[in-house]
């Protein structure tokens, strides 16, 4: 018999596999990429040098005052460690630096294990950053309760203020939005010809002219002799603005429940509030976590226009450090170490939303 | 055995309390809202003209007749400081729409080639594309704002301008100094040659569209058209003797003097908002265009039509409709955020009207209620167009 022997199969092309396989197809795979590719990269190549050369190895790193930086030719990182507590702190006293130094701590320790999945107890520690968690912080910083210095809000500033807003406003612009969305659904025309009306408002006008508002309007609007604290002003304006975007953002979700899941919880009984808080919300809100997370995002964005009214957030301080004339040009640095907390932040929680939605993606999984 | 059901009592079955009839719930309810929101504003008005009465403001809208004894650094219309506070408000509302448009249109460009490359199979283009768009995603506007305009106060001063085109084009801390185009007599022949070119596209386009629909031959209409509207007014500008002359920047003693400037405010801010937004923008083009699916490309392949056809009349029609609603809700965030002019000092809505025109005439009421009706209305009629615009693009579906 003569047996069938196969010929042993033949490597694959070696412009198919390992580097030289994926340098072929992914970088030079038509005569117009290589084309771009060369063009892009020569580009890329070309502007990264200087750049790595001002930001790492010219720069200067220590140094107390402008004299440090004059040796080089990079950046002055210098200057972002000299001011490092006036951009955390702002112009809080340097001897209460550890109330703020707790709130930080908690903060991390109330979100840090929110990122891990065998953790026990996140929803109790979740309730506890939204309800313990503010008020403590709040005594902390505030002082005037349990033997602690009294500190005013004109002297919160720098990140901790950054941070302070962006929370509150998110703490706060969640639950309206969620009242002001089932408002707009609501049956009862009056409930929802104003929320209509509260949301195309804020909608419509920039968060500028809100915080003006709130600095020039409010005090008008006041009983005379009533006045708001400048903080709580912007805060009001913030939350505002924020949860009108909100509500649109939940309203999407809402719409997408289908009617048979409304239908369903009417026949078993429930009360409008347990058939929305039980079975219509949780289903809602799930579908829209990355629309809720981007208003996050937006919103600690927008923290920084507070500065336009006459708040010290880390953007603001970092405005008035670069125009110290102890210090030369260095509006780059402060600008891009600013960039760069930002960026972590907002990063981070992008990122969060988008592990949440795999997570929560439990429905139809495919 | 007695009955364990218990026979439902027929009386409080019919009859239920008051208090528990829907109907009757809703009314009190919204009474109730009504009576609640009647007595805030009512608070809040009778607080206003008391405040304003005590601080001695006048209301009503007569204060913009008066002069307003300030100058702004840039103007799309005559203005100087013998003009009124109305003068302001137009001042500053055109310069805000001016920032707007220029604005969306440099943020389209830049974020449909941004999204178009984030899908590219080309590794290193896709992951620029990438980085750009997480980037500038995730920093704040105003920081941008603020970034670029430090970097146009870093420039030369003007006998150090920074040559873009020998002495025609020129960079320096005041601003970009380009000629400006003077136009001569004859000029308005020209014009009436655009008009002409357009209106003459428009009819290719409609007739190239029917003559398809009904025969199915294709016409370079779009190529045909642009030809049509660059060459006609340049050639009836060759005819009419060119008759434009450019005005060139000169330097005399510090600074420039004739020209075209654009002032360095309006570029950092132009910059910070194009950037910004084509982020934004990048997103939501490259999922529309990921909303397509394959099969829609290869049936159109299948039938043979080619592939500059299949993605004019295949893959944007249904791109466009995933693409547009979000896109003009971009849109209007760029005007909305236009405002942050204001930090910088670029002359907008907000800057002078909202800005210098309140601290000088305290009227904060009316100067506030304006400033946000104009972009109310930006917004509304905006959204209204999206509506209509959405309902025309609408899937047909059996």
């Amino acid at each position: 018999m003569n047996e069938f022997k196969p010929l042993p199969s033949l490597p694959p092309p070696a412009s198919m596999t390992g580097v030289v396989g994926w340098l072929h197809k992914n970088l030079f795979s038509t005569p117009l990429y290589t084309i771009l590719t060369l063009v892009v990269g020569y580009v890329i190549i070309g502007s990264l040098i200087p750049v790595l050369d001002w930001a790492i190895f010219s720069a200067n790193f220590s140094g107390d005052d402008r004299t440090a930086c004059e040796t080089g030719t990079g950046a002055c990182w210098a200057f972002i460690g000299n001011r490092i507590n006036i951009f955390a702190y702002g112009s809080y006293p340097a001897s209460e630096y550890w109330r703020l130094d707790i709130c930080f701590v908690l903060l991390v320790l109330s979100f840090g294990p929110q990122f891990f999945d065998k953790f026990p107890y996140k929803m109790w520690l979740g309730v506890f950053s939204l309800t313990g968690f503010p008020v403590i912080c709040f005594y902390l910083i505030s002082g005037g309760a349990f033997g602690l210095e009294s500190i005013e809000t004109g002297k919160w500033g720098g990140l901790a203020l950054t941070l302070m807003l962006a929370y509150v406003g998110i703490v706060a612009a969640l639950p309206f939005g969620i009242i002001l969305a089932l408002g707009r659904r609501s049956e009862m025309p009056v409930i929802r010809t104003f929320c209509i009306a509260f949301i195309e408002l804020w909608r419509g006008v920039p968060l500028i002219s809100v915080l003006f508002m709130s600095s020039v309007m409010l005090p008008l609007f006041l009983p005379e002799g009533m006045n708001f604290d400048k903080l709580l002003r912007a805060l009001i304006g913030i939350t505002m603005f924020q949860s009108a975007y909100m509500a649109e953002v939940i309203r999407g979700g809402l719409q997408a429940i289908p009617r048979g899941q409304y239908e369903a919880s009417k026949a078993l009984g429930l009360s409008y509030w347990k058939s929305m808080g039980l079975i219509i919300l949780p289903q809602a809100l799930k579908l829209v976590i990355p629309g809720i997370v981007n208003t996050f995002i937006a919103l600690f964005k927008d923290t920084t226009l507070v500065l336009i009214i006459g708040l010290l957030d880390i953007l603001a301080t970092v405005q008035a450090s670069i125009t110290d004339p102890a210090w030369g040009s260095v509006a780059t640095e402060g600008y891009v170490f600013a960039a760069l907390c930002f960026w972590v932040f907002c990063f981070g929680m992008s990122r969060y939303s988008q592990y949440l939605e795999r997570k929560l993606h439990t429905g139809h999984k495919r | 055995m007695a009955d364990p059901i218990q026979q439902p009592d027929a009386d409080s079955h019919s009859k239920t309390a008051i208090w528990n009839d829907p109907l009757f719930r809703s009314i009190a309810f919204q009474a109730l809202a009504v009576v609640v929101l009647g007595w805030f504003f009512y608070t809040i008005f009778s607080n206003t003209l008391h405040n304003m009465e005590s601080r001695g403001i006048t209301t009503g809208f007569a204060f913009l007749d008066n002069t307003s004894g300030f100058g702004i650094l840039m103007s799309l219309i005559e203005y100087d400081e013998t003009h009124t506070y109305g003068d302001t408000f137009i001042v500053g509302l055109l310069n805000t729409l001016l920032v707007s448009v220029v604005g969306i249109i440099t943020a389209t460009i830049i974020g449909f080639i941004m999204g178009v490359a984030r899908l590219s199979k080309n590794w290193l283009i896709a992951k620029i594309a990438t980085v750009y768009v997480e980037s500038l995603r995730n920093i704040p506007l105003l920081l941008q704002i603020f970034f670029w305009y430090a970097l146009m106060r870093t420039l030369p001063p003007p006998r150090g301008s920074i040559q873009l085109i020998q002495d025609a084009v020129l960079l320096n801390g005041r601003g970009l100094y380009m000629p400006a185009p003077v136009p001569a007599d004859g000029f308005g022949f020209v014009n009436i040659a655009l008009l002409v070119a357009v209106i003459a596209s428009i009819v290719l386009v409609k007739w190239t569209k029917k003559r398809q629909e009904a025969t199915g031959q294709l016409f370079p209409a779009y190529w045909t058209s642009l030809g049509m509207i660059v060459g006609l007014p340049l050639v009836v500008y060759l005819i009419a003797g060119m008759p434009m002359s450019l005005d060139y920047p000169v330097l005399k003693g510090f600074n420039f003097v004739g020209g075209m400037r654009i002032i360095p405010e309006f570029m950092a801010l132009w910059w910070a908002l194009s950037l910004y937004t084509a982020t934004f923008i990048a997103e939501i083009v490259r999922a529309g265009i990921l909303a397509v699916s394959h099969g829609q490309t290869e049936a159109a392949h299948a039938l043979g039509i080619p592939n500059g056809p299949t993605l004019r009349l295949v893959v944007i029609p249904q791109a466009m409709r995933v693409i547009i609603p979000p896109l003009t809700s971009q849109y209007l965030n760029l005007a909305k955020n236009s405002s942050l002019a204001t930090a910088i000092g670029y002359p907008d809505l907000v800057g002078v009207f909202m800005g210098t025109t309140l601290n000088q005439t305290g009227q904060a009421v009316e100067i506030v209620a304006m400033t946000m009706a104009v972009y109310l209305i930006m917004s509304l009629s905006i959204s209204a167009l999206m509506n209509w615009f959405n309902k025309r693009m609408a899937m047909v579906e059996r």
